[in-house]
């Protein structure tokens, strides 16, 4: 294929900015997610219902593994 | 037509830029990649805080599932309240304000005072059957203690009572709608 990356050339800082954006837009969803996730548990868990927050708690934490591997993967573009 | 330069603000060659920026060049792409780098990272950092939140709810809840009741505590006589009446009392620590209510049958019913929507102390309106908020004009049933008009969306904490003896004990905190 003719744009791909041969093997041993470094990426240009074009290339590298279209990654950071594409991983940028995935953040931006994960976090709003997030907060979205933080806001529905303190509503029902300060009405009583204590049943949605280990799995609320389990899924931000996945959340934050995402991101935290997405970043990993940012800086090992340099 | 000339190609753009990605390296400066305007994309014209760098022979056509002014001096000063011929003297300090600042390589556009480079810099607006390394800005957004960076705001990937505030970003891990938010998500991290989101997520801390989340852990904090869980060991809140752990912690108040795992509290054993405190001991009946004694808030009032049956004579303190006549029928229509109310009295404030703090329950189960010294930071949660309630409200005994008597109604007009003679029954006593015992709710948390803070309004749920932003914490304001709510009024009883016995004689409508009612507990107003007077901030924001929401309103609770007097008998369930479910919000039936204005913005808020919980129950008010229900205090389970124990009446003997002449006197009302306050025995629980029900946060959950029956």
């Amino acid at each position: 294929m003719s744009g791909r990356r041969p093997p041993g050339r470094a990426r240009s800082t074009g290339e590298k900015a279209t990654i950071v954006y594409g991983i940028l837009g995935v953040l931006l969803v994960l976090i709003v997610m997030q907060l979205w996730l933080l806001t529905a548990t303190t509503n029902a868990w300060l009405g009583g219902d204590d049943s949605v927050v280990i799995p609320a708690a389990l899924a931000s934490v996945a959340c934050l593994g995402l991101n935290a591997g997405l970043l990993f993967y940012l800086f090992r573009l340099e | 037509m000339t190609e753009r330069s990605p390296r400066t603000p305007d994309g014209r060659p760098a022979a056509e830029q002014p001096r000063w920026r011929r003297d300090f060049p600042i390589d556009v792409e480079e810099d607006a990649y390394v800005a957004r780098r960076d705001f990937a990272k505030y970003l891990v950092l938010v998500s991290g805080a989101f997520a801390s939140g989340q852990v904090w709810l869980l060991v809140r809840s752990l912690l108040r599932r795992s509290a054993p009741p405190g001991p009946p505590r004694l808030v009032a006589s049956v004579d303190d309240v006549p029928p229509g009446g109310a009295l404030s009392f703090r329950y189960p620590t010294e930071h949660d304000p309630c409200l005994l209510i008597r109604r007009h049958d003679g029954a006593f019913v015992a709710y948390g005072s803070q309004c749920t929507h932003l914490m304001c102390a709510v009024i009883p309106d016995v004689a409508a059957g009612q507990l107003r908020c007077p901030c924001h004009n929401g309103s609770f049933d007097l008998a369930t203690g479910q919000p039936t008009a204005g913005p808020p969306r919980r129950r008010l904490p229900r205090i389970d009572l124990d009446v003997r003896d002449g006197g009302i004990y306050a025995t629980r905190v029900r946060l959950e709608a029956e």
